[in-house]
């Protein structure tokens, strides 16, 4: 499992709160049920889509293939200096 | 449950209405906007309703005003919109409304009658001045003439004859002088020449101002002509000739002092008339600026009178004459309201009877009642337009705020794209107010403007994606730092062309992934497609089986709302056992793979093991048995994967013969059960009662058994239809889904080929050059962005969710055969009114 604690917890969190508490928290109204479920979709679907992202890239089956100009470059922007 | 997720319960009612205050309880009606009135007469011809003539007086109220509205717009005066909104008056004050019309009228015709007269005049003493004047000219140039048309005659005919003449006497030539159209010329001195066989002379000269037309009021080119000719015969022949081009002829007198004395008169009475006109002209601008003040209110008026005579119409006349009847669809919470509407009208007429609102039991399907706002509008617009929910059917548009702009997002994604569409809906719903108020027919416009919360949401939802995706202009945020590093000493870098860095290396790969989004990497590598491949078709699949096993749950409410037991079982259980077994299967051995197979792991689980998801499901619906990968020994991810699978597309298939047959079967049963009591019972009144018999025996039995049995086939072959639709339809719409991938890919890759072909040779120049180069470019840039990946790109990924959802989602719960609520309201009759009169 390659996942560190730390994102996975906060977007957990985050999404968790739009999604579970914000919609008990909406004030009562006659479109209360339609802003819970606009909250509770929002969240699960940017959950989703978020999670998917980072789970397809837990184990990358490949690494990314670089042009040695890039790599140059690379080196250069990203703090990565030549051995 | 909320206001939106099924439409408004409706009532029948039956409304009595007092005659006499029937008028002010429809007015109060329509103010209101929430009853849909029935016609009770709908044999009736038009002609012949109770109130056509109080319509016809409308329609031509309506006429004059737009006579009005036609002579003020000529004169270009600003009509005053205050955007205030009377009341319907009440009858009797149709009859002032209308003498105030018709004075109008009457005023305004009158006025441009005289005001045509007396153009028609001022035309005429221009051309004869200009005839006048022209002719002067003519005349003047036969220098020291004793006689003009004996110098004419010197001019016109040569030496020798003149000679002759001279012999013969003085020849009098004769002319008529006119005016015609100036394109009518050619041909008109063509048909002169050979109608006389060239015995005419003609001259003409332009007249340069433009002159108006009376009848028409534009303006024309004319010239003055004057023909010269000889003897009565040629006379008559130029004059028919004249008629003919509807050229008018002026007298125009031989002496020179007569022709001045003339002129001089036809100016003193070309100042008069100017003096005149202006008055008139002051006149009709006094009374138009007054009816223009007030002609905007005038018309909702009018409008609103006619459409109560044409609700009165549909109701039915009580047999005493005294009251009205009308049905008319009620929501049922609105009742109240709508009781107090009518007891403000009762008040208003000073009838003494209160009116009487009856709830009927009919059997007949209500209309589609659902409440929407100005935010909830624009989505329910986009499932009407797919069609109406049957009545208290679920109403998809609730999940559709989220699940439209989401979709749209994923194959939108891009965070600068994104913003622009954020930003220009934000500027539309922010200015809602004014930009509202200010009407315009621009239809492009207009849709933007209706859907600008629709826009707004797929802006907010495509920078998310964008995020995600880690795209905005086809460039990446490195806002975390990249996971991944790399690691090499100069001579390597220099030697090798391509480095590929090692996910197992935890020098390359920090082992844990970008937190938000892709890594920034990944859009500077050459294998960048193979990976976003993989990744954005996986999570097509995933977001598509979700979204349809979303679709069938909601045929789960609407079973139960209905009570439909049946249905429960037979339908929708075998579908969510099917859709589940086999493609939610699917999304989870995609979950499996990401988490199990990690670059440290060692031969049975290491990425080169990996096996592809989509052989996978091809091999366990087909019960093939396929060959491991080379030195893995094993396709399956997990141990008893195989048994699993087989389990698994068994009871999938199994569910086909269910959903198939299992509903017409039961119903069939039960029918026959239904029967064979039917017959015992009849056959027990026929012992019982032997006399009455005949009477009772009649008619069911053969008729009603063929009736059913048809009725049995239809089932039968409904049922069919729809299993095969499910089935055929789970496969092919999960593919359908793959859409998002590949418009996706599409968005991505054209902005990145915009990047590189146009933004990127803007940044090859240096020095201030370089600068101004840029600018150039970046403003091309910038418009193909904003026109092709925006605008045209926006478009196809929006038709492309719109069939997502109206196809793939809703055909999974939603009938859409209903009929919509279009209440009497004078709002929705005043707009349509005033965009038919626009066009």
């Amino acid at each position: 499992m390659g996942a560190s604690a730390l994102p996975v917890l906060i977007f957990t969190a985050f999404w968790g709160v739009v999604g579970i508490v914000l919609p008990f928290i909406i004030p009562k109204g006659p479109d209360r049920g339609v802003q819970q479920l606009v909250l509770m979709m929002t969240a699960a679907t940017c959950y989703l889509f978020w999670l998917c992202c980072y789970m397809a890239q837990m184990n990358p089956l490949v690494g990314p293939r670089l042009n040695q100009h890039t790599v140059l470059i690379m080196a250069r922007e990203w703090g990565n200096p030549l051995l | 449950m909320g206001s939106l997720f099924r439409s408004e319960e409706m009532a029948l009612c039956q409304l009595f209405l007092q005659s006499e205050a029937a008028y002010a309880c429809v007015s109060e009606l329509g103010e209101l906007g929430l009853v849909q009135f029935r016609d009770l007469n709908p044999d009736v011809n038009a002609f012949q309703r109770k109130f056509v003539s109080e319509v016809r007086r409308c329609d031509e109220m309506e006429r004059k005003l737009r006579y009005l509205e036609k002579e003020i717009k000529k004169d270009e005066i600003p009509m005053l919109d205050t955007g205030e909104n009377p009341e319907a008056p009440q009858p009797r004050e149709m009859i002032d409304l209308e003498a105030t019309f018709e004075k109008l009228e009457n005023e305004l015709r009158e006025v441009n009658h005289n005001a045509e007269a007396l153009k028609r005049n001022f035309l005429e003493l221009t051309e004869l001045k200009h005839i006048l004047r022209k002719t002067q000219v003519f005349f003047d140039e036969q220098e020291g003439g004793l006689h003009p048309t004996e110098s004419m005659t010197r001019a016109l005919i040569s030496d020798d004859s003149i000679a002759r003449q001279v012999n013969a006497g003085p020849v009098q030539l004769g002319f008529v002088a006119g005016v015609i159209l100036r394109e009518r010329i050619p041909a008109f001195e063509r048909m002169l020449w050979r109608a006389c066989r060239g015995n005419v002379f003609l001259r003409q000269a332009e007249i340069e101002t433009p002159l108006e037309d009376p009848s028409t009021g534009d303006q024309v080119h004319k010239s003055v002509f004057i023909i010269f000719f000889q003897g009565d015969q040629l006379k008559s022949r130029v004059r028919k000739i004249c008629e003919g081009f509807r050229a008018t002829l002026y007298p125009c007198p031989e002496a020179p002092s007569q022709r001045r004395e003339m002129a001089m008169g036809v100016m003193t009475r070309i100042e008069d008339l100017n003096t005149v006109l202006g008055q008139t002209q002051d006149h009709r601008h006094r009374v138009l600026v007054a009816a223009a003040k007030n002609i905007k209110n005038w018309f909702i008026k009018v409008v609103k009178i006619k459409a109560i005579y044409h609700t009165l119409n549909l109701f039915n006349l009580d047999v005493t004459q005294k009251c009205l009847i009308a049905e008319c669809w009620v929501p049922l919470l609105d009742i109240e309201t709508i009781q107090l509407a009518l007891r403000r009208g009762t008040e208003r007429s000073g009838s003494s009877v209160p009116p009487i609102l009856n709830r009927m039991d009919t059997f007949e399907d209500p209309p589609t009642y659902n409440r929407t706002n100005k935010f909830t509008s624009a989505f329910q617009n986009l499932v009407d337009a797919y069609g109406i929910a049957s009545y208290r059917e679920i109403n998809p548009t609730p999940y559709t705020i989220i699940s439209f702009p989401f979709l749209f997002a994923v194959m939108f994604g891009d965070l600068g794209h994104g913003l622009l569409m954020f930003l220009f809906a934000a500027f539309l719903v922010l200015r809602e107010k004014p930009l509202a108020a200010k009407k315009t027919d621009n239809e492009v416009w207009n849709i933007f403007f209706s859907g600008r919360y629709i826009i707004l949401l797929m802006g907010l939802f495509s920078m998310y994606t964008g995020l995600i995706y880690n795209d905005i202009f086809s460039k990446s945020l490195n806002l975390f730092g990249s996971h991944w590093h790399t690691n090499y000493n100069e001579s390597t870098i220099l030697t090798n062309k391509n480095l590929q860095l090692n996910p197992s290396e935890s020098l390359d790969y920090d082992q844990n992934p970008y937190p938000v989004g892709l890594d920034p990497v990944w859009q500077l590598a050459l294998n960048k497609i193979v990976f976003l491949n993989a990744y954005k078709m996986k999570i097509s699949i995933i977001i598509g089986v979700l979204h349809m096993l979303g679709g069938v749950s909601l045929s789960l409410y609407n079973y139960r709302y209905f009570k439909d037991r049946l249905s429960i079982i037979c339908d929708f259980i075998p579908q969510v056992i099917f859709l589940v077994f086999l493609f939610f299967y699917m999304v989870l051995l995609m979950f499996i793979k990401w988490v199990s197979y990690a670059p440290q792991n060692d031969f049975p689980k290491s990425p080169a093991c990996a096996p592809s998801i989509l052989i996978t499901f091809i091999n366990m619906v087909l019960f093939k048995k396929a060959d491991p990968l080379k030195n893995c020994d094993t396709v399956y991810m997990f141990a008893g994967q195989r048994v699993l699978q087989k389990f698994l597309v068994f009871i999938a298939l199994l569910c086909v013969p269910i959903m198939l047959l299992a509903k017409p079967i039961y119903i069939m049963r039960q029918q026959k059960d239904k029967h064979v009591q039917l017959v015992n019972g009849h056959a027990t009144t026929e012992n019982g009662d032997a006399e009455g018999a005949g009477r009772v025996v009649q008619p069911p039995q053969p008729h009603a058994g063929g009736h059913d049995e048809n009725e049995i086939g239809e089932l039968f072959i409904h049922q069919g239809i729809h299993t095969i639709e499910y089935v055929l339809g789970s496969v092919s719409h999960t593919a359908s889904y793959l859409r998002l991938w590949a418009l996706s890919l599409a968005h991505a890759q054209l902005s990145e080929v915009l990047w590189s072909m146009v933004m990127s040779k803007g940044l090859i120049l240096d020095s201030w050059i370089g600068g101004v180069w840029l600018w150039f470019v970046f403003g091309f840039w910038a418009i193909l962005t904003v026109g092709i990946l925006v605008l045209m790109e926006g478009l196809s990924a929006f038709l492309h969710t719109l069939r997502l959802h109206w196809v793939e989602f809703q055909s999974k719960f939603y009938k859409g055969l209903g009929y919509a609520f279009t209440p009497f309201s004078f709002e929705v009759i005043l707009n349509t009114a005033a965009t038919a009169v626009e066009e």
